[in-house]
């Protein structure tokens, strides 16, 4: 079936009130960056609707790809026909033909907002349903729970048809709610809670700690590369790469080794919240997950959580590991996450950490040694790099040999 | 020199050669070491498999470097055998298979394995009933090559990959060693489940090459070890060649968007020029052949004489296919297609490249022509 639009549905955002025009905007913004590699294609933004003018290009492959974007509710491949019966008459054959397969049940649903139309609601039914029955020998009509639902829409300008509703990605159009910054390790975690909460319209810088030669180069290479799986949403983010070595190493020597966990991790929560206030973020957002490890118990939290009072995000808080499996490998970034390099949190790692901290007692072990230029110190040499999903046109250092 | 033997092997591209030293030189590391340069090798090889894999249109991960087309199609055969033997022990081939892919098929048939033939018509062509029809409930593995080595017949891969679209337990393996760059294949349309690729084919260097094996597509691996190309061929990476390899499949690639006009061109002139000679037949069907090859049998005249008497005023073509001229067998594609046995027996392969010209097959006639008279002049006296 040669389909010339795609119908796009807004999801929440229909309900957003004065905002909607922005949103609808950055939806927009999503769509054309994700469309990209299609030159032919025109958007086409309204209020309740946005289409998709192929053009000529492939359409399942476009529908592939706006079925990741967020805001969408639904889509629909469309075909537009001039106001002539027998057009339509063929159109809507053709359309039902392309899915039909035995024993399956149809049935047609009209919408007339152009009130001029020669047909009324019944009189589109009769005349379609009866060409469709004629044609198509052994399809049956069921209006309750059809298997092909051809919606006819007589809009003033033209008529549209389209048979399938496919679901959309859901979620919010992402940079409708702000910026946040995502502490992105390189485990499976932390990329599914920037993914989850992009999807609720947050726009995200990642903030990466590393820790040369504790950590090694693949281990930064592997966090860019998850940085890229995270830009495909929005076409782009940046990568903040905080110098963590001199800090780790003070920390080994001054705190009591099943404090260190506790101490680290409130040095990166500090770090972050600075190159957040740096980059007009509202939030940070992390991987943590209730209970998997020492530094995700609620004693942890809270007394790493001392350090400011910024919103702290903890999308997956709730979540069994295998749920949080199940979306990374659905977001292409389970298998970066699971290549064996260390990462700044596994190196330096004590053998027995307090999953129990007090707050005081680490206030009290912190006390000895004026972390303060060290912490000014990183977060001034903090190498800020804006990711770019891969693509085919992506310059590289090798490219003459290739 | 005219070198029209392409299908045994082409000549590498220079920009090629320039990578292949390059790397080999400079970025020796081994992809599987922790430091720097190891990480540089591994992003060289990871920026190879990404090009090939864009090139072909598939992803990445369902590229497999290789040595070459006769491992990648015993990886496919054995590798599918071994993983899905529970499943059956019945495999398809067509009886005009490149050796290396009907070698391992009887390898297999003596480990217990059935196979069976798939007929070709007079045109070299398998039918898609024929595959049909051999299809059993123990069969797991279809494999076909895409453009016959001999003779140039391309198949009717998207046909057959439709039809086993319906038997989702049988691998469809496509050898589309000689097809690169000739004739294009769609892997994902067609239903190809895996695919042979050798770079040498393509202006790339011998001892390199792929196997695509479809996301999802498990095969046991032929060479154990260090569990490299995600355990499924193991041994350390050849760097050099697959970056060779990607170079080599992009530049034909780009080539080819005129290439592909220019072989037809000198292929028809070749072919025109060449009917007219005394008792020469052309066996390459006229329609649905790759652009780059033409077969053709000159009754009476013995073609290894003919291929020598050729070479020395320059010219290089072969007998039949390079892998089985050795042998001095009569061509198996040439006595299916049901040539009679003489002909078959004194048959010769042109195969081009996209920088072949049409002056050089204007000389080439001539000298067939030339050659073809003075044999056979020989040959009667030889008879008194």
């Amino acid at each position: 079936m040669n389909y010339d639009r795609i119908l796009i549905r807004y999801g929440e955002i229909s309900t957003k009130g004065r905002n909607r025009k922005k949103f609808v905007d950055k939806l927009r913004k999503s769509v054309r960056i994700a469309l990209a590699s299609f030159p032919k294609i025109k958007i086409r933004a309204e209020r309740d609707r946005m289409y998709v003018l192929v053009n000529g290009e492939n359409v399942d492959e476009i529908i592939k790809s706006l079925k990741n974007i967020f805001g969408i509710q639904s889509l629909s491949p469309a075909i537009r026909v001039e106001k002539d019966l027998d057009q339509m008459k063929e159109a809507a054959l053709s359309l039902v033909k392309s899915l039909y397969k035995e024993g399956q049940t149809f049935k047609i649903s009209p919408k007339r907002s152009d009130k001029t139309f020669e047909l009324d609601t019944s009189g589109i039914n009769h005349t379609f349903g009866g060409y469709i029955l004629e044609n198509i020998p052994g399809i049956k009509v069921d209006v309750k729970n059809p298997d092909i639902n051809l919606k006819i829409e007589v809009l003033s300008e033209a008529i549209y048809m389209s048979c399938e509703n496919i679901l959309g990605a859901g979620g919010l159009p992402v940079g409708s709610s702000g910026k946040a910054m995502l502490m992105l390790s390189g485990g499976i975690d932390s990329p599914v809670a920037g993914y989850l909460t992009m999807k609720r319209g947050v726009e995200i810088e990642a903030v990466h700690f590393f820790s040369p030669p504790y950590t090694s180069e693949r281990s930064k290479e592997k966090v860019i590369d998850l940085a890229k799986k995270l830009a495909e949403i929005f076409g782009s983010m940046k990568l903040h790469i905080v110098p963590f070595t001199a800090i780790q190493q003070s920390i080994k020597e001054q705190i009591p080794e099943n404090y260190s966990m506790t101490t680290t991790r409130r040095f990166m929560l500090r770090i972050t919240d600075e190159i957040r206030r740096k980059q007009e973020g509202l939030a940070i957002i992390t991987g943590d997950n209730l209970g998997q490890v020492a530094s995700q118990t609620l004693e942890s939290m809270y007394a790493i959580n001392d350090v400011t009072n910024t919103p702290i995000l903890r999308p997956l808080l709730t979540m069994d590991k295998n749920d949080i499996i199940k979306i990374a490998k659905d977001i292409d970034t389970y298998d970066i996450s699971i290549r064996p390099f260390e990462d700044c949190c596994t190196i330096f790692v004590p053998s027995s950490p307090k999953t129990k901290p007090k707050k005081e007692k680490v206030q009290h072990y912190e006390s000895f040694f004026d972390y303060e230029p060290l912490i000014q110190e990183a977060v001034e040499n903090t190498e800020m790099l804006t990711i770019r999903p891969d693509s085919k046109e992506q310059p590289s250092e090798f490219d003459d040999l290739f | 020199m005219i070198y029209f033997d392409n299908s045994a092997t082409t000549r590498p591209y220079n920009e090629v050669l320039d990578s292949f030293v390059k790397v080999s030189s400079e970025f020796f590391g081994n992809p599987s070491s922790l430091h720097g340069l190891g990480l540089q090798a591994e992003k060289l090889l990871t920026q190879a498999r990404t090009q090939v894999a864009n090139l072909l249109s598939v992803k990445p991960t369902e590229i497999y470097f290789t040595s070459g087309g006769t491992e990648s199609n015993n990886l496919a055969i054995k590798g599918t055998a071994m993983m899905h033997k529970n499943k059956g022990k019945h495999l398809i081939l067509s009886s005009v298979e490149h050796p290396s892919v009907r070698g391992a098929m009887e390898q297999l048939q003596k480990l217990g394995f059935d196979i069976t033939y798939l007929p070709v018509d007079q045109y070299g062509r398998v039918m898609v009933e024929d595959v049909k029809a051999s299809i059993r409930k123990d069969t797991i593995l279809v494999s076909v090559m895409h453009v016959n080595n001999e003779v140039g017949t391309i198949q009717p891969i998207a046909e057959i990959g439709k039809l086993l679209r319906q038997y989702p337990t049988i691998l469809f393996h496509v050898d589309a060693v000689q097809a690169v760059g000739k004739v294009h294949l769609n892997l994902t349309e067609d239903g190809v489940d895996l695919c042979s690729f050798s770079a040498h084919k393509f202006h790339g260097l011998k001892g390199t090459g792929a196997l695509f094996i479809r996301e999802g597509t498990r095969l046991g691996p032929l060479l154990s070890g260090g569990n490299q190309e995600w355990k499924v061929r193991s041994g350390t990476e050849n760097v050099a060649g697959a970056v060779a390899m990607a170079k080599a499949l992009r530049m034909t690639m780009v080539k080819g968007e005129l290439g592909i006009e220019k072989m037809k061109r000198v292929k028809s002139l070749l072919r025109e020029g060449l009917a007219r000679i005394d008792d020469l037949t052309i066996n390459t069907p006229l329609e649905n052949t790759a652009p780059h090859i033409l077969n053709f049998s000159i009754k009476g005249v013995k073609a290894e004489v003919l291929i020598h008497t050729l070479e020395q005023t320059g010219i290089y073509l072969s007998t039949t296919s390079a892998c089985s001229s050795k042998k001095q067998l009569p061509s198996q594609t040439l006595l299916a297609m049901g040539v009679p046995d003489d002909l078959a027996d004194s048959a010769f392969r042109i195969s081009l490249s996209y920088d072949n010209t049409e002056d050089e097959a204007r000389m080439v006639i001539k000298a067939i022509e030339k050659g073809a008279k003075q044999l056979r002049k020989v040959m009667k006296l030889h008879e008194l």
